[in-house]
């Protein structure tokens, strides 16, 4: 009884005593980290309550569907540009989405554990390498060869900067489905070919949906692989193999000239990829937040 | 949906069975098995295959430039169009320069942002959503961030780098007057640029701590922040070490964003508030108007800055393979 007593009276008090460094020194640890994490998310909140303000302005039915005026004259719109975007994110898409699928059912499915390490690997570096290489590359192998600066040189750049992040989802997505569905399939007589195709991958499809959509949202705001293969158009797309406007350029090309009415334009430019990308990423966030293992 | 065709597969198995006692396959679905087999390694390998190709094109590319400067490219300051004299250090140093200053300002913000998003200061489903912010931080386009960037942060840090100026002038860093683009608004940029990436692998890798390891730190008295200091940031290091260092090429790589606000200026001045150049803006500034041996001299640009967010990818890579330890 009597050493216990005095261990809990005299020389150790188990009581929480703010004055001590260790507490109050946590405390304001505490507050500081909170004020940070306050610094990390208010360039958000600023950047789309500025691209609102500045862009709502010019929202109305003209800027989807007319051509930005010459400099000097007001009105007009960006709806070559939305077209433009849209052409070449359709094209990346389509060159990356089937290529990038298949690639990571291999991983997933078929690749020896060495191999599948090491092109993992690749697929990482990959996504770190700047896109503005990926976009001096497709100039080299489109733009010199075809000797045209074009929407289709600029669809495979953006196609090359999604395909390790749709190689990568599908990757994850697959290993999540549970080894038993694969040995059901195989067990009943199933091909691997039936087995991947008609049991896995269909369990995986809502998460690969959701990393290609965020993808293709990715590839929509980039510019700088643009600038070096399809440039910029003041008029409506042509073709594939011409050179077709795109938002991201747009903006880029609008953000320093000293007339008014094309920055509003950029403003408004802006406004739209902004939305375009906050609403694939929130829509593509809530359709996953239910697992189906 | 996968039970209902696992189902269909069963009884067409089943009638197959009752119909065609051969259990050997056919010809035909060996051959698609091999050949789907072949072809989703095809295109594994493919990514693979992209990286060298990458490599070898940009190189080849810039042959000419590579033949006519040599090294001293790196060592030279002159961009002189007319006599064909190129040289890019002021923009090999604008790039480390810009990054580095981004890495100093995100580093400790997005170091306490991850410690507030991984330890439970906030009821889970608050954290959830703040960490989803977190990330939509890094889907607004660059060239958004660019068009803001000149707009708002610029005029914004216009009386604090006139104040720095006035006061500090005697510090080489900021010798110069704040005129609006230039090395600070750059970096900058590029600090709210990084900081998710940054805040998302910092968190994952506290995360994946092990709670026992917590939970023993705890139970021998130490307070939370003990607790963060001496267990947890030592065990998630590597972790975060390797996010700085992915962190740290995007820095290199970023273009647009920078050519908007860094002012585009080929002299090397050692004042942030100057306006200066980088690799990628100096690429994206003059590529367009760019005749044969400048084309070449900027591809040889884009070599090298290839060559440097390939080593900082790679040894990213490799130290966040090691985290994986737990």
């Amino acid at each position: 009884m009597t050493p216990e007593k005095a261990i809990s009276s005299n020389s150790i008090n188990l009581d929480y005593v703010p004055h001590k460094p260790r507490n109050w020194l946590g405390l304001l640890l505490t507050i500081w980290a909170f004020i940070l994490l306050g610094v990390t998310l208010l360039p958000l909140a600023l950047v789309i309550v500025y691209v609102f303000i500045k862009g709502a302005s010019r929202l109305d039915w003209s800027l989807f569907t007319q051509l930005p005026p010459p400099p000097l004259q007001s009105g007009g719109g960006i709806g070559h540009a939305i077209i433009g975007t849209l052409m070449l994110v359709g094209i990346a898409a389509l060159m990356s989405i089937p290529t990038g699928i298949l690639g990571g059912i291999y991983l997933s499915e078929f690749s020896p554990q060495k191999i599948g390490r090491w092109i993992r690997f690749a697929a990482n570096v990959l996504s770190g390498v700047p896109s503005i290489i990926m976009g001096i590359f497709a100039y080299g192998v489109l733009v010199v060869t075809m000797d045209s600066f074009s929407a289709i040189a600029g669809g495979f750049a953006l196609a090359i900067l999604m395909l390790p992040i749709v190689v990568r989802t599908t990757d994850e997505a697959l290993q999540l489905v549970p080894q038993e569905v694969r040995w059901a399939s195989v067990g009943v007589g199933a091909s691997n070919f039936h087995t991947v195709l008609q049991i896995v991958l269909p369990a995986a499809v809502p998460a690969i949906l959701t990393g290609t959509t965020l993808a293709v949202a990715r590839a929509a705001g980039e510019t700088a692989p643009l600038i070096f293969t399809v440039l910029y158009s003041q008029f409506w797309p042509e073709g594939l193999f011409s050179p077709v406007p795109s938002l991201s350029v747009l903006i880029y090309n609008f953000a320093t000239v000293p007339y008014e009415n094309q920055r509003e334009l950029a403003w408004a430019a802006s406004l739209v990829l902004v939305t375009l990308v906050l609403l694939t990423s929130i829509i593509s966030r809530l359709t996953t937040r239910h697992k189906k293992y | 949906m996968f039970e209902v065709s696992l189902l269909l597969l069963l009884m067409s198995q089943s009638t197959l069975a009752t119909t065609n006692q051969n259990k050997v396959r056919s010809l035909w679905e060996k051959i698609t098995d091999r050949s789907f087999l072949w072809l989703t390694g095809l295109f594994a390998f493919s990514v693979a295959g992209i990286l060298i190709w990458i490599a070898l094109q940009v190189a080849l590319q810039a042959q000419p430039a590579i033949a006519e400067f040599g090294l001293q490219f790196l060592t030279s300051s002159s961009w002189n169009p007319p006599e064909q004299a190129y040289g890019i250090l002021p923009a090999v140093y604008g790039t480390l320069i810009s990054s580095l200053f981004a890495l100093l300002l995100a580093v400790p913000i997005g170091l306490a942002s991850a410690i507030i998003l991984s330890e439970d200061f906030l009821p889970p489903s608050l954290r959830r959503s703040l960490v989803f912010l977190v990330e939509l931080l890094a889907a607004i386009p660059s060239v958004v961030y660019g068009l803001w960037g000149i707009y708002v942060l610029i005029p914004f840090f216009k009386p604090i780098g006139d104040w720095l100026h006035n006061h500090f002038g005697w510090v080489p860093f900021f010798s110069t007057d704040y005129i609006g683009p230039g090395m600070l608004p750059a970096g900058i940029i590029l600090s709210i640029m990084i900081l998710p990436i940054l805040t998302t692998i910092a968190r994952d890798s506290l995360a994946a701590v092990p709670p026992e390891l917590r939970a023993a730190s705890y139970g021998v008295g130490a307070t939370r922040w003990q607790t963060m200091f001496s267990v947890l940031i030592p065990a998630a290091f590597s972790g975060i070490v390797g996010g700085i260092m992915l962190a740290l090429g995007r820095a290199l790589g970023e273009t647009m964003a920078v050519t908007l606000v860094i002012g585009n200026s080929h002299n090397l001045d050692v004042s942030l508030l100057a306006p200066a150049s980088t690799i990628a803006s100096l690429m994206a500034n003059q590529f367009s108007e760019a005749d044969d041996l400048q084309k070449s001299a900027l591809l040889y640009a884009g070599l090298i800055l290839f060559v440097i967010t390939l080593i900082v990818n790679i040894l990213a890579e490799l130290i966040i393979r090691q985290v994986k330890k737990y």
